[in-house]
C-alpha cells in the first residue's frame, strides 16, 4: 500500500453510520471511494451538496456536478442542492458530525495550518476556517513528514493558523494520534515502526497507547 | 419587459474599472461565454469577486492572465498555480475570505443590509483589531456587506423576464450575486417565454435581473475537464 492508501483505508473507519461528513480538498475527498456502496452517510460538499456520492461512469457524468476539489460526483437518493450561504449555514450551525481535512502543519495543541505558506503556496482559506472552527469532530489526514522529510506534526504550528485547538485526531501514513490535554497520544501504528523511530519523525512529543499494525 | 440582450451589447455595458461579481464554483456556474466576451472587448482595471480563479486558461483565469484584472476577491485559488504565481509576483492583488463569509457578505448586500457579526476567523491573522466589536459582554468580528457594480451569472434555464433556474452544483454563489450587484447580466442556453416555470420553483426572481443573453449552445468550456475524471 502507498502512503496515501494507508491513510485513506484507515480514515474511512472514522465515518460512523448515520452521520453527516465533509471531506476537504486533497486526500479527504478520496475517502468517498473507500465507503461501501450501501453505507448510511450523507457527504456534504461546501459548494452546495448534501448527499454527494461516488463519480459516475463517464457516459453518466454531469459536468455541472463537482465536489469542492473539482472532481465530478454523483448524487445519492435524498440528496439536496443549495447555494453557498445555505451550505455554510449548515457548517456554522454545527450540523456536520465530522470533517476530514488536510494540513500543512498540525500541532500538539490541535492547532491547524492549511491555508497560507507566505510567498510560496497560498491556496487560500476556502471553507477551512468555518469547517475547522464549527464541526463537532475534526480529523486531519496528512503524511507524517513533508516531501523533504521534515515533520509536519509539530510542537507549535509556525504557519498562519486556520483555527486554534480544533483538531481531535490525526491520521498519518504511519500512525493514528489523538490530541489530548496531555498532548498527542498514539493510538495505532499503521506500519511496523518502533516508538523511537516514530518519535524521530515527529516534532511534537508523543505518548504511546498503541496496538500494533495488523500485518 | 423583455430583457433579452445580445452578448456584445450586454458586456459592452461594463466599463473599465468596474467591480464585477462572477458566479461559479470551479467550472459549474461559471458564465464562460460572458467572460470570453469580456476578454474579447478588453475592459481593464477590473475588480473581480469570485469564489475561485477557475483553472489556468479557463474562465476568469483568462481575464487575469490577459492583464485585465487589478484585484481578485476570492476564497481559494489552490487549483490555479498560474494565478498563485501572479499573486506572488505582485502582478495581481488577491484578497482571501473564508468561503462562507464571502457568501454571507454578498447575501447581506443582496438583502439590503450593511453587515453582520461573526466569530469566524476571529483569532486568526485575517482579523484586525479594528474589525472587533464588544457588545453586551461578548466580542464579535464585524463583517461588512459586499456589493458590486455588475454580476455575471450562468443559469440553466431562464425566461425573458429574468426568472432563473440553476442546476447541479452550479447554484453556489449565483443567486446571492444576482441579488448583490447593481446590474445583473445572465447567460443561458435555454431561454423561453414567461409561464414555462412553476412559480414556486423559480430560484432567482426576475426583479434582480437586467439582461438575459441567450446562448445558441454550450462551448467545450462547459464540458468535462478530463483531469477531474477518476481513472
Amino acid at each position: 500500500m502507498s502512503a496515501a492508501e494507508r491513510i485513506l483505508s484507515r480514515a474511512v473507519n472514522e465515518i460512523t453510520s448515520g452521520s453527516i461528513v465533509n471531506l476537504g480538498i486533497g486526500l479527504p475527498t478520496q475517502v468517498i471511494h473507500y465507503l461501501p456502496d450501501d453505507f448510511d452517510v450523507q457527504i456534504h460538499s461546501e459548494n452546495g451538496i448534501l448527499g454527494a456520492w461516488k463519480q459516475s461512469a463517464p457516459e453518466a457524468m454531469d459536468p455541472f456536478l463537482i465536489d469542492a476539489a473539482g472532481a465530478y460526483v454523483s448524487l445519492r437518493e435524498g440528496a439536496s442542492l443549495f447555494d453557498s450561504a445555505v451550505s455554510f449555514a449548515i457548517i456554522r450551525r454545527a450540523r456536520l458530525d465530522l470533517t476530514m481535512i488536510g494540513a500543512f502543519e498540525v500541532d500538539a495543541h490541535g492547532n491547524l495550518a492549511n491555508w497560507k505558506i507566505p510567498g510560496k503556496f497560498s491556496p487560500g482559506i476556502g471553507g477551512a476556517m468555518e469547517l475547522a472552527q464549527k464541526t463537532k469532530r475534526i480529523v486531519v489526514l496528512t503524511t507524517h513528514t513533508d516531501k523533504q522529510g521534515r515533520p509536519k506534526i509539530l510542537k507549535n504550528c509556525r504557519l498562519p493558523l486556520t483555527a486554534q485547538t480544533c483538531v481531535n485526531r490525526i491520521i498519518s501514513d504511519l500512525a493514528v494520534m489523538d490530541v489530548t490535554a496531555q498532548g498527542l497520544v498514539v493510538r495505532e501504528k499503521l506500519v511496523q515502526i518502533s516508538d523511537a523511530d516514530l518519535q524521530a519523525q515527529t516534532e511534537a512529543e508523543l505518548t504511546f497507547a498503541t496496538r500494533e499494525a495488523e500485518s | 419587459m423583455k430583457k433579452n440582450q445580445t452578448l456584445e451589447k450586454a458586456i459592452a455595458a461594463i466599463p473599465s474599472g468596474a467591480v464585477v461579481m462572477v458566479g461559479g464554483f470551479g467550472n459549474p456556474g461559471t458564465p464562460f461565454s460572458l467572460i470570453n466576451e469580456l476578454v474579447r472587448q478588453g475592459q481593464t482595471d477590473l475588480t473581480l469577486i469570485k469564489n475561485d480563479a477557475n483553472e489556468s486558461g479557463h474562465g476568469v483565469s483568462r481575464l487575469i492572465e490577459n492583464g485585465q484584472v487589478r484585484k481578485l476577491i476570492t476564497t481559494h485559488i489552490g487549483l490555479n498555480k498560474r494565478v498563485i504565481d501572479l499573486m506572488n509576483q505582485g502582478v495581481i492583488e488577491i484578497q482571501f475570505h473564508p468561503q462562507g463569509m464571502l457568501a454571507e457578505k454578498i447575501r447581506t448586500a443582496g438583502a439590503g443590509s450593511f453587515g453582520f457579526l461573526t466569530d469566524i476567523g476571529i483569532d486568526s491573522e485575517i482579523t484586525r483589531p479594528e474589525d472587533l466589536l464588544d457588545w453586551q459582554g461578548q466580542t464579535y468580528k464585524v463583517e461588512m456587506a459586499l456589493s458590486a457594480d455588475y454580476a455575471l451569472i450562468h443559469a440553466a434555464q431562464a425566461d425573458w423576464l429574468g426568472n432563473l433556474l440553476y442546476r447541479g452544483s452550479a447554484i453556489n454563489f449565483s443567486p446571492l450575486m444576482a441579488m448583490a450587484a447593481n446590474h445583473v447580466i445572465v447567460e443561458t442556453p435555454d431561454l423561453g417565454a414567461p409561464g414555462r416555470f412553476k412559480p414556486e420553483q423559480v430560484h432567482t426572481p426576475g426583479a434582480f435581473i437586467d439582461s438575459v443573453v441567450p446562448l445558441e449552445s454550450l462551448t467545450s468550456d462547459y464540458g468535462i475537464l478530463e483531469h477531474h475524471v477518476r481513472r
